[in-house]
């Protein structure tokens, strides 16, 4: 009977954790520019503290060229380089990626899979950071609750690098 | 009068390159976070403006570049030039890097058998055979001076960062590659090894050519040798401090004197 109503309890709680799920529209604005290339896109989640929870993707120029692409130019998403990427080493399974071009970019990451894992209940940010080659940089951040106890639509908007980000949080 | 004014003015100059000085000399690193191996090229130069060459060189004959694992690292491609001295660095292993220019030596004056007043300049080693034992009113002053920045490549660490013992050295509490503006950062000052306590210390940001002050940051060390300083803005900023007392730590000499300078990069949040 107690196993019984452990097993119960047990089924209860683990339900939550491994079912929720975070929908995240990213928009990449097009841009009337002379030069232009595709951002370099870091997604994180972030403690109260601004230490990083998850790494969700980090999207940059794959191939190394002449013109000193893959690496070499990710420190420009420096806030992202400075919590998280400085301590990776890349590309991360799951998380890195190539650039994206202009338009909404759809990712969903569902907890207890890589690279959302299992956060522990409690305050978060989400943020997103933009920096492109001879352009600017941008960073936007979305305050949120895990987990979630309703469907959660949230939302920002960015100005520049970043065009609407969307954020769904879902039980 | 006047030959006592031109021996002081030639004396201020014999110590000038490693003390408080109008001019400010530094080493200004083309990036210090990196995070792809590769080359950063170097300026080093002394001038009025920050960071602009506008007057000498900065002599990098004690130039000593420490790696991440605390091995030296060779300079390339060193060039002095009318008003700078410049060189790259190949940046092949993760952590960070420290490029310093380090000079010490004795400063030494007499009066000779003749009456007239003698200068030198050397080392312990050669104080000996070059200054003569029955040297009158000889005055002997220890001299040290560093000038240095740091660099990282991917992540920091501090294996670089460990002070010598030797002269007015930067020991960071903050990690050097890792300054934000409107963060503060906490750093200590050591001379030979030992917390310098009760230092003034001049902290003046870059691009000075283009505003009317030099807007600079005054702080004290305490106790323990220690400071913090927040950062009004991002960019490159130069911090100089120095001392002078009768605390030398070779027998021969009466006075010690050291100078610290280094650039810093404060990024944008």
């Amino acid at each position: 009977m107690r196993a019984l109503l452990a097993l119960c309890l047990c089924g209860v709680l683990s339900v939550p954790a491994t079912a929720a799920q975070i929908d995240l529209t990213v928009e990449i604005p097009s841009l009337d520019v002379s030069e232009y290339h595709r951002p370099y896109v870091a997604i994180w989640i972030e403690r109260p503290d601004n230490s990083v929870a998850a790494n969700l993707a980090a999207w940059y120029q794959q191939k190394d060229t002449n013109e000193g692409a893959g690496t070499k130019w990710l420190a420009d998403l420096r806030q992202w380089w400075r919590r998280s990427g400085r301590e990776q080493s890349f590309p991360i399974d799951g998380v890195t990626g190539a650039t994206r071009p202009v338009g909404q970019h759809k990712v969903s990451f569902s907890s207890g899979k890589a690279p959302l894992g299992d956060l522990p209940p409690g305050s978060y940010r989400l943020v997103v950071e933009a920096a492109r080659e001879v352009g600017g940089r941008e960073l936007l951040t979305i305050p949120f609750e895990w987990p979630p106890q309703a469907s959660q639509h949230l939302s920002a908007q960015g100005k520049n690098e970043l065009g609407a980000l969307a954020l769904d949080l879902v039980p | 009068m006047k030959s006592a004014l031109k021996w002081a003015v030639l004396g201020l100059a014999a110590v000038l390159p490693l003390s408080v000085q109008a001019h400010k000399a530094w080493i200004l690193p083309s990036q210090t976070v990196l995070s792809k191996a590769g080359w950063i090229t170097v300026d080093a130069a002394v001038s009025n403006d920050l960071f602009y060459f506008n007057h000498v060189p900065l002599r990098v004959e004690g130039l000593i570049i420490t790696g991440p694992d605390g091995a030296a690292v060779e300079a390339q491609n060193s060039h002095t030039g009318k008003y700078r001295t410049t060189f790259d660095v190949d940046l092949s292993k993760d952590g960070t890097y420290r490029i310093a220019t380090v000079n010490s030596g004795l400063f030494a004056n007499w009066v000779d058998e003749k009456g007239e007043r003698k200068r030198w300049r050397g080392s312990p080693e050669t104080f000996a055979k070059e200054v003569p034992a029955n040297a009158k009113e000889l005055k002997v002053t220890q001299s040290s001076g560093r000038i240095e920045t740091f660099v990282t490549l991917g992540k920091p660490n501090e294996t670089a960062l460990k002070p010598s013992g030797q002269g007015l050295e930067l020991v960071p509490v903050t990690h050097p590659n890792d300054l934000f503006a409107g963060e503060a950062a906490t750093f200590a000052l050591q001379i030979d090894g030992k917390p310098a306590a009760d230092l003034e210390i001049e902290i003046v940001p870059g691009g000075s050519r283009y505003r009317d002050r030099q807007d600079e940051i005054k702080v004290k060390t305490d106790a323990q040798g220690r400071f913090s300083v927040t950062w009004p803005q991002a960019g490159m900023y130069w911090l100089e401090a120095s001392l002078s007392d009768s605390h030398a730590s070779l027998p021969q000499a009466s006075e010690r004197r050291a100078s610290y300078v280094a650039t810093f990069e404060v990024l944008p949040q």
